[in-house]
């Protein structure tokens, strides 16, 4: 079973939907036993990533994530809040991964919010099984986590970033495959068959 | 490098879409989900939905139409179209929405920008802009499809748009839309001098040559057009296999 965290943090339909498309069975739950039990977690995530970490304490789920053993998997704010430290909000994180969150300076050829399809590339994780380095996933962010030995790939903004994260059984996504086509099924499909 | 934006717009009446003609291999081409799936599949970056129902009874149909739209749809979506509170933000978001696009509330309210952006994220906000180049070279904002003037001049509203929390402005200019003669492009390019938000261009597109003259004059960050697509004049994959071939960063 698929454990999907809802902690009041926008809207889980999109990740709900590409589940679906997959035929994997799930449950959309911020119960603490069940996430425990769940052989895969998703951490999905839109919006602030401060307020997104007052929620997870709100519904006392840090320690409870930090205590997983299986693949767990955060999508953007999602991946976010499993970093070190968050700028927006100035925000202390779970520290899962060894990167700080910190905000895109807006440039002409680099606009914030990141929004459409950009290139990833020096993937390194079984999770991109199947993907070329180059291949287009859609992102939609204004913070990004810097690189870091945890990253397993990465894309460009006017800087370089993480756009994935790994550190043991722990995995981040700061782009949606949810929302990235036949590429991002694929790469939900791999996380799934971690 | 973010990849320039092919954005095909559907107009959606009373839960079927409209203007469209027939596609191979595309049984309904009335079916908004079966026609956004073709563009999907066709190479299309995301897609924009318009609800120009004009009955409460088409409102609600277009909102479950949303449901099966987010199911069926592995790109992101806009939806717009009579949006003009928080209530038709957060149905259309529960819906599956990811983004949604306002227009003439955001002129007759401005603070819904604010109120959009600090609840769901600038990222779900797109502000719509419609604008006419008066005789003495200004660009007013205009509203309800173009049918009402307002004091609002392009640039002034454009900033104060970003500075609320809207996350991208889509812009077309009402002396361009409908004509098929291409946009203005001199236009384009002071809004993105001004704005650090990206740009969607709308109305106006003849031709790839059009397209591809926004994208690089203008400088804008993605364009949407309706009738070039609809109209089978050109598919999204010919027009973005034309815009690589002059160098412009496209998903293909």
């Amino acid at each position: 079973m698929i454990a999907v965290i809802d902690y009041k943090t926008g809207n889980l339909r999109s990740v709900e939907n590409a589940l679906r498309r997959l035929g994997a069975e799930f449950v959309v739950t911020a119960d603490p036993d069940v996430i425990r039990s769940a052989d895969r977690v998703l951490l999905p995530g839109v919006g602030n990533a401060a307020e997104a970490m007052a929620n997870l304490r709100a519904a006392s789920l840090p320690e409870v994530i930090r205590s997983l053993r299986r693949p767990v998997l955060g999508i953007c704010v999602g991946m976010q809040v499993m970093c070190r430290r968050s700028e927006e909000g100035d925000t202390d994180c779970l520290g899962l991964f060894d990167a700080r969150v910190r905000r895109f300076e807006a440039a002409p050829d680099a606009k914030v919010p990141h929004m459409g399809w950009n290139r990833i590339g020096n993937l390194e994780s079984k999770l991109f099984k199947g993907i070329e380095g180059g291949e287009y996933v859609y992102f939609v962010h204004s913070y990004y986590p810097e690189l870091c030995p945890d990253t397993i790939a990465t894309a460009r903004h006017g800087v370089m970033f993480s756009a994935a994260l790994k550190y043991e059984n722990f995995y981040g996504a700061q782009f949606h495959p949810e929302k990235s086509g036949d590429a991002g099924e694929r790469i939900i499909d791999n996380f799934l068959k971690l | 490098m973010v990849a320039k934006r092919i954005i095909p717009c559907l107009d959606v009446k009373d839960g079927r879409t409209v203007k469209g003609v027939n596609f191979e291999g595309l049984r309904d081409v009335g079916d908004a989900v079966e026609l956004g799936r073709h563009y999907a599949r066709g190479g299309a970056d995301e897609l924009v939905y318009l609800d120009i129902s004009a009955t409460r009874d088409g409102r609600n149909t277009f909102t479950r139409l949303v449901e099966r739209i987010a199911d069926g749809i592995d790109i992101p979506f806009t939806v717009g179209g009579g949006i003009s509170s928080m209530d038709d933000a957060s149905r259309l978001l529960d819906a599956g929405a990811d983004k949604i696009s306002i227009n003439s509330a955001a002129i007759a309210d401005p603070s819904l920008v604010d109120r959009l952006a600090s609840r769901y994220g600038s990222q779900f906000v797109v502000v719509a802009v419609d604008a006419r180049r008066m005789d003495d070279g200004v660009w007013r904002v205009v509203t309800h499809g173009g049918t009402r003037a307002t004091q609002r001049e392009l640039f002034e509203w454009t900033r104060e748009a970003q500075e609320r929390g809207a996350g991208e402005i889509l812009f077309t200019s009402m002396n361009h839309d409908g004509t098929r003669s291409g946009y203005p492009c001199d236009t384009f390019a002071r809004l993105a001098d001004d704005l650090s938000i990206p740009i969607i261009a709308s109305g106006g597109a003849g031709s790839a040559d059009d397209i591809a003259e926004v994208l690089t004059a203008g400088r804008a960050d993605a364009a949407l057009a309706a009738s070039i697509f609809h109209f089978g004049e050109i598919t999204v994959r010919e027009l973005k296999t034309e815009l690589k071939k002059r160098n412009i960063d496209v998903r293909l």
